[in-house]
């Protein structure tokens, strides 16, 4: 069955979701020794309603399902929230976590296309997911798509933002009225020399996204369920392309990444902060 | 000529060439030196950050956006300054070109590029982190000089070197630890090969990481009773042409050894010099035109055949087809 939305899990039902993406995350990037934990930490909730929310149409089954919603992930450096995710929506075994990044493995550091299946483009070199998904958007089009088919999901980092291509894709989307496109804002505040108000202000980036031309909702990017109403609200609508600003804590869901995010962008936990994290992610505590 | 690996000294631990590049940074504004540096949300990787600790006022941030770094570079010049621009050699040139292309080199602007990160030595981070064409890009660019260090000591040499002059430069660091070839020190001198070992039936000519492993060919190849030049090109453009052509008469076969794409880098230079000059059997030690991709970086080398044993390998064909 390929045309509708996976069933929607209930609100405990995604906080569990949620527990386990999460705990993926920390596992890969502890066995890999390197990666990103920080930035796909700070994502799960964004994942989990897009893949376990009824929000994204998709098919594990038939990853190349035409009409499908298409979720990339333009920050492609947060592989791990997303083979996370893949893997619990069913796209591979969760054994293969364990290969990430090591020689040979289709998880690879970054994302790279259809490896594995489910992951719709390459990326690793920020500010390009956008301008693909207005190709992708001008595609369905032409295609022929119905208004609520082939809807595509942008994920975004605010250090991302720094690069110009974004606010050309921006522009680009909401001239040629691309409403099928929704950019998913991770609002955690920090890049990869730290804090992003101190590197490079992008605020008031809500602002500058309206005026634009794009519809703009705020949101708690660790409320999954307010995260998945507002992606379902943005789906909906058939105006203009949205844009969800999830704020959200780089590390989120252990302390010591949290309370440190500059320092937990891309490195993997030691053994010993591997055990506190499943810890604590278990137990819930942010 | 400097002398590699002289036992007198004693050798100093593993370093990566990127680890010269804060210190070097200091030592310039220390002496007087009218610098500025850029960084685009990579300063931890690049070293960058260490200027602004001495010096905050000669350094900015841009954030990651390395066209819009790029283009201040070249305004920065253009009032006199000399000015470094420091980035992952995948980004700069591969998000940037353009800017490179008219602002810097078609301006002749006084920009030092320091493009960490080269090659797949990358590791982990796989293929879109690792850059195996950026010395194809910066050698097809008029004017451009473009330099490769072996060790971190000539790293040191390069990038103080650099601010002597006036012109555009890139220089292609990296990340992984490695042994120190210079152990005596290095002048380093723009387009000027240096021989690191003599022999008469083959010349060896590496460049940035493949040096060392181009050595312990050299030495795998003497226990077989065959002489091996061995040329540290470290200058890509300006090539010293002399040198190539002097080994092509003297030794009669030739193999290049880089971590770049065998299209495009010191091979492609070395063998347009051959054909030019003095055709001469050629072999290539390389990566053959295929992506990088996550790993360790050492398992990296071996997959992609950059070794001693390749070079080695590649010799004898060299020699046998004279
Ligand atoms: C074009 C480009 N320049 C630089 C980098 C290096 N880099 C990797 S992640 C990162 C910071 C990204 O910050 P953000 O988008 O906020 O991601 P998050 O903090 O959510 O992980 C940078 C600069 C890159 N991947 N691509």
């Amino acid at each position: 069955m390929t045309t509708s939305a996976a069933p929607a899990a209930d609100a405990e039902a995604l906080l569990d979701v949620c527990k386990r993406i999460r705990r993926h995350i920390v596992e890969m990037t502890h066995a890999a020794q390197s990666g990103h934990p920080g930035g796909s930490l700070s994502a799960t909730e964004i994942f989990a309603a897009l893949y376990f929310g009824g929000v994204a149409r998709h098919d594990p089954a038939d990853p190349q399902w035409e009409r499908r919603d298409r979720v990339i992930l333009s920050k492609g450096h947060a592989t791990p929230v997303v083979y996370a995710t893949l893997a619990e929506a069913g796209y591979f075994s969760t054994d293969l976590i364990p290969t990430f990044r090591s020689l040979g493995t289709e998880l690879q550091g970054h994302v790279v296309r259809n490896k594995p299946p489910g992951v719709e483009m390459s990326g690793g070199a920020l500010g390009m997911g956008l301008s693909f998904a207005v190709g992708v958007a001008l595609g369905h089009q032409l295609s022929g798509f119905a208004e609520d088919e082939g809807q595509i999901f942008v994920v975004v980092g605010d250090g991302e933002l720094n690069e110009g291509q974004n606010w050309e894709a921006i522009m680009s989307a909401s001239h040629f009225g691309l409403h099928r496109i929704t950019a998913i804002l991770d609002r955690n505040h920090f890049q990869n020399d730290g804090a992003g108000d101190e590197i490079m202000r992008i605020d008031p980036v809500g602002d500058k996204w309206a005026a634009f031309g794009w519809g703009v909702q705020h949101v708690d990017g660790h409320d999954v369920a307010a995260v998945r109403d507002a992606l379902l609200t943005a789906r909906a609508r058939a105006d203009a392309p949205q844009v969800v600003i999830c704020k959200t804590v780089k590390g989120r869901g252990v302390s010591f990444m949290a309370e440190n995010p500059a320092g937990w962008h891309g490195k993997g936990p030691s053994d010993d902060q591997l055990a506190q994290a499943l810890d604590e992610i278990e137990a819930g505590l942010s | 000529m400097t002398t590699a690996r002289a036992a007198a000294f004693p050798q100093p631990p593993p370093a990566a060439t990127r680890e010269a590049y804060g210190p070097a940074l200091v030592k310039l504004a220390e002496a007087g030196h009218d610098i500025v540096a850029l960084d685009a949300d990579l300063s931890a990787s690049t070293g960058g950050n260490k200027l602004a600790g001495s010096f905050p006022d000669r350094w900015f941030t841009v954030g990651a956006a390395e066209a819009n770094m790029i283009s201040i570079a070249a305004g920065l010049a253009s009032t006199g300054k000399t000015v470094y621009a420091a980035s992952f050699a995948v980004f700069m040139p591969g998000h940037c070109f353009d800017q490179i292309r008219v602002h810097i080199a078609q301006q002749r602007m006084n920009v030092k590029l320091i493009a960490s990160h080269g090659g797949i030595s990358v590791g982990e981070d796989g293929a879109s982190a690792q850059a195996i064409e950026d010395l194809a890009l910066m050698t097809s660019l008029p004017g451009m000089n473009v330099v490769v260090p072996c060790d971190s000591v000539e790293a040191d040499a390069m990038i103080c070197r650099a601010a002597e002059d006036v012109e555009p430069w890139y220089i292609r660091l990296g990340r992984p630890k490695l042994p120190v070839v210079y152990t005596e020190g290095r002048h380093f001198e723009l387009g000027a090969a240096d021989q690191l070992r003599d022999g008469n039936d083959v010349t060896l000519i590496a460049c940035g990481l493949m040096v060392e492993p181009t050595i312990r060919a050299a030495d795998v190849l003497a226990q077989e009773g065959i002489g091996a030049r061995v040329l540290n090109m470290a200058t890509i453009k300006p090539l010293d042409e002399q040198a190539v052509i002097q080994a092509a008469h003297e030794t009669g076969a030739i193999v290049c050894a880089e971590e770049h794409n065998v299209i495009g880098g010191l091979g492609s230079a070395v063998a347009r010099t051959l054909a030019r000059h003095c055709p001469a059997p050629m072999e290539q030690v390389g990566i053959e035109d295929r992506f990088g991709q996550s790993g360790p970086w050492t398992a990296l080398l071996q997959e992609y055949g950059l070794t001693a044993e390749s070079v080695v390998a590649a010799a004898k064909r060299a020699i046998a087809r004279k």
